[in-house]
């Protein structure tokens, strides 16, 4: 009797513990982590910058459902991707299997930089240069401080 | 001349002239797209995009040809846009009003959450058609910046009629009702 007790005891234990374990996982994600990393189709913009726009408010509401329904982010993010497109995905590494499109999403914008950056230093460093190589005023010589003090005792200064 | 002609300043300059044609560049592919008012201003009638897209319940696919032969007021709307909430009762009403005189509303549901647009649809009591146009390709098609926006479109599919913004009685009587006589 003891024994049947103690089994009794430890399956309303494991029971118990069950939903408690199970409430611990939930949400696995939240609204604010989602939302910028997807789009709003009709704004135009990350989800997370659309304020006002009606469309915005539903799609939270519609993220908010299902993260109340224990989905994790990739979950949400193909539910998303079944309502609107492959468009609603904000991140290059989430569309589609376009591997080489997703690394120059990243690389050209770096390279621009980069070249437009070392096209402003040369053009700097060509400006000076060229300022330096005799572009500003001669160096006044003796004759000149002579005429300036001859001048400026002329007219009593 | 010997400042202006340095190369910092070109440098700059051309920055901005980028910067400048970027924006412009921007600006002119957010027009929206008006060739069916310039058309019918000009007494033209431009032959509607072909349209295919899922139906919004049920699973397959529907498409514009499915009513060749038929006057086809073909509405572009969305549960969470309220003009579209003010429309839908006059839409509903007028498909029962022309669908024994060769006549259908056709939804196409943009942009929206399909539980949302169902609900929207039981809420109003909708019978007519809907396709879902989930990623905004037709909107795109059809130069819908905005919604509701209804194009009417003639037994030759030849758009008659635009109204960007809600449907009403007016519109739908003017536009709609003289392509169903003589049927």
């Amino acid at each position: 009797v003891r024994r049947v007790a103690a089994l009794a005891a430890a399956l309303v234990a494991l029971l118990s513990a069950a939903p408690i374990a199970l409430a611990q996982d939930c949400p696995r994600t939240t609204l604010g982590d989602i939302e910028d990393e997807v789009m709003c189709p009709v704004c135009g913009t990350p989800l997370g910058l659309a304020t006002e726009a009606p469309q915005a408010q539903q799609q939270r509401e519609y993220i908010q459902r299902l993260i109340d329904d224990c989905r994790s982010k990739d979950e949400i993010k193909q539910a998303l991707v079944a309502q609107f497109g492959e468009e609603v995905l904000a991140l290059p590494g989430d569309e589609g299997d376009d591997d080489l499109g997703d690394v120059l999403v990243y690389v050209i914008p770096a390279l621009g930089i980069v070249l437009a950056a070392g096209g402003i230093a040369f053009a700097v460093v060509r400006w000076r240069g060229a300022g330096s190589r005799g572009g500003g005023p001669a160096p006044a010589g003796a004759a000149d401080s002579t005429r300036v003090d001859t001048d400026m005792e002329r007219y009593d200064l | 001349m010997r400042r202006v002609l340095s190369p910092v300043p070109i440098a700059i300059l051309c920055v901005v002239l980028a910067l400048v044609a970027l924006l412009a560049y921007g600006l002119s592919q957010n027009e929206p797209d008006r060739s069916v008012e310039d058309a019918l201003a000009r007494g033209e009638l431009e032959q509607a995009p072909a349209l295919e897209l899922p139906k919004l319940s049920g699973g397959g696919k529907g498409s514009l040809a499915d009513y060749r032969g038929e006057v086809v007021v073909l509405n572009f709307w969305a549960s969470w846009c309220p003009p579209c909430r003010d429309e839908s009762p006059l839409l509903q009403r007028w498909h029962r009003r022309i669908a024994n005189a060769g006549g259908t509303v056709l939804g196409v549901d943009a942009l929206d959450v399909t539980g949302d647009a169902e609900e929207f649809i039981d809420e109003f009591d909708l019978t007519f058609p809907m396709l879902k146009d989930r990623d905004g390709v037709a909107m795109e098609e059809y130069g819908v910046a905005q919604l509701p926006e209804t194009f009417v479109i003639d037994r030759d599919g030849r758009i008659r009629a635009v109204r960007r913004g809600p449907v009403d009685e007016a519109f739908m009587r003017s536009e709609v009702a003289p392509l169903l006589e003589g049927a």
